[in-house]
């Protein structure tokens, strides 16, 4: 199977304090990476680290490399910017623009970036929106305001908006965990649906969110990978007494 | 301690919401009462000239005539050049202080430029007459008539004091209170807003245009509305370089005059009943020309507003 992307000893602080610990992790192409832990484990620290997003709060730094497609984000002349378009992010709150309008919101990366040759952004919106299950449910109203939606559907607003720019990678930190359980079901759906044509990474701390959707489950205790694998391993034989003890509810 | 009883409590909060809204109600007496001794003290120059008093364009003491226009027009004018001077400038200064300066001198920045608003009118007058008019005369007018004399605005003999004078004043004046509550609003955009943008390959300027900014636009619009109240009543200050003469002229090197500079300067020699009244009723103008702004201002706040109140539905 192929990596499309690997983090190598990679650590991570907040000033002095350390919040990622020489985490070594590959994220393989088309499958759904789930990292799972306790509050405060580093998991999603971890996964801004892989578009670059850690820098940009002040007073933090990394150490290691995390290598897209063998090419090392963190090399001197890598520029974050374009890094972030390749690796797209969704957010725990959903964070729509309150003074766009719904199809403004998902055309707003292709108003940094440019069409895609020979395609319109009608088009585009429309793909994304689509893409998201939400293309029916908005498309008398792409005028309205996107913080018009309820909760779910700012969230998968937000989804379209990150696939619109078409990166190759989508990090989701924990996207579920503002959203009631309907809104939750129809995001894990599709998530599963992106896997075809995306590399999905998710954050979350919900296990059972976790078994359902993904094909990989990393298990993070202060800071530190305890244990990765597929995760029907991780759920039924884990190796590590510690993963065993969090997925039994143990602690947590 | 004795715990007080029940009853003494609900009486003290009737005590504590009789005296605020006394407080309130204070606040609202006060405005009427301005108001009626305004309109009570212009009634002798009403009387004379009715409406003619507003779209009147000589004010004449010596004959007895008085239109307030080119005070109206002065007060505008000068204004709206504070306000096409300091917009920018604060807007800068707001998200250089917010955004991108270095956490070790945004402190003392900021402080400074707080500092800036703390000064008394009367010395940034003194400063505008012993550096600002030297300077606007020998180098900004023949600057702009040379580049862009082809205008009406930069026509006429350089004076140095003047409409520009009193604009470039009144820039330097607002810049702090606008550029102060402007950076308070930066700073209150939420971080989600800018790592949405940042997520989506944006770069910091992309990010700070495309998401900061809209988000706050609002609350960037209030604090320009508090700079153009100040402008507008600011009257030490543009009396001491506008050159106090009140004409309608295109051109922003002609003397002028406005509203507020006119009553302080000629009260104290406003000897006839006329005269007085004429200079009152200029007042209510300058009362209804500020209300009439904070209307419109109001308005203009609450239709931006609107679209970021559809967040409560999170």
């Amino acid at each position: 199977m192929d990596t499309r992307l690997m983090a190598e000893d990679f650590s991570a602080w907040y000033g002095q304090n350390q919040v990622v610990k020489n985490v070594t992790l590959p994220v393989f192409a088309n499958q759904i990476t789930a990292i799972i832990g306790p509050s405060g484990c580093g998991k999603s620290t971890f996964i801004r680290c892989l578009n670059r997003m850690h820098e940009v709060i002040p007073g933090t730094r990394t150490r290691g490399r995390v290598l897209l497609d063998g090419e090392n984000i963190y090399a001197n002349r890598v520029d974050p910017v374009e890094i972030r378009r390749r690796v797209g992010m969704v957010f725990q709150k959903p964070n729509p623009f309150p003074t766009m309008s719904i199809f403004d919101n998902v055309a707003a990366g292709l108003r940094l970036h440019g069409l895609p040759p020979g395609t319109t952004a009608e088009e585009v919106v429309k793909r994304c929106l689509k893409m998201v299950g939400l293309w029916n449910e908005v498309k008398d109203r792409l005028r309205d305001s996107g913080v018009s939606l309820s909760g779910g559907q700012q969230q998968r607003l937000c989804i379209a908006r990150a696939l619109a720019v078409e990166p190759e990678i989508l990090l989701m930190d924990e996207p579920c965990s503002a959203l009631d359980p309907v809104s939750t079901m129809k995001i894990e759906e599709l998530i599963k649906e992106l896997k075809e044509r995306y590399t999905i990474v998710i954050v979350t701390h919900s296990m059972h969110q976790a078994a359902r959707v993904a094909d990989y489950t990393a298990f993070f205790l202060n800071g530190q990978l305890i244990e990765f694998g597929p995760t029907s391993a991780i759920f039924t034989n884990p190796r590590d007494q510690r993963t065993e003890d969090y997925i039994t509810g143990r602690f947590g | 301690m004795q715990k007080p009883s029940h009853q003494s409590r609900q009486w003290g909060d009737a005590v504590f919401r009789g005296l605020t809204l006394l407080a309130a109600l204070v606040m609202v007496g006060l405005i009427l009462v301005i108001a009626l001794q305004l309109i009570k003290g212009s009634q002798p120059a009403f009387a004379r000239f009715g409406l003619g008093f507003i779209t009147g364009s000589r004010w004449d003491p010596v004959h007895g005539d008085f239109g307030s226009l080119p005070l109206v027009y002065g007060t505008v004018v000068s204004s709206l050049i504070a306000l096409i001077i300091a917009v920018p400038l604060s807007l800068g200064i707001a998200i250089y202080l917010a955004e991108l300066a270095p956490q070790r001198v945004r402190a003392p920045l900021s402080f400074l430029v707080e500092l800036l608003a703390a000064i008394p009118s009367v010395v940034y007058g003194l400063w505008g007459i012993f550096v600002l008019v030297p300077w606007i005369r020998t180098s900004l007018e023949p600057f702009l008539h040379r580049f862009l004399g082809w205008l009406p605005f930069f026509q006429g003999t350089f004076y140095g004091f003047g409409m520009l004078a009193a604009g470039i004043i009144l820039a330097i004046m607002i810049t702090p209170t606008i550029s102060a509550v402007s950076r308070e609003v930066l700073l209150a955009v939420p971080v989600s807003q800018r790592e949405a943008m940042l997520a989506l390959g944006a770069t910091r300027w992309e990010t700070i245009k495309m998401a900061v900014l809209p988000y706050g636009r609002s609350g960037i619009l209030g604090a320009v509305i508090l700079g153009l109240g100040r402008a507008i009543g600011e009257t030490m200050a543009v009396t001491m370089v506008i050159g106090n003469r009140p004409q309608v002229s295109p051109s922003v090197f002609e003397l002028a005059q406005t509203i507020a500079s006119i009553i302080a300067n000629e009260f104290s020699e406003a000897f006839d009943d006329l005269h007085l009244s004429a200079l009152v009723m200029a007042g209510l103008v300058l009362f209804i020309v500020t209300l009439l702004l904070n209307i419109i201002a109001r308005l203009l706040v609450w239709r931006v507003a609107r679209a970021p109140e559809g967040m409560s539905r999170e």
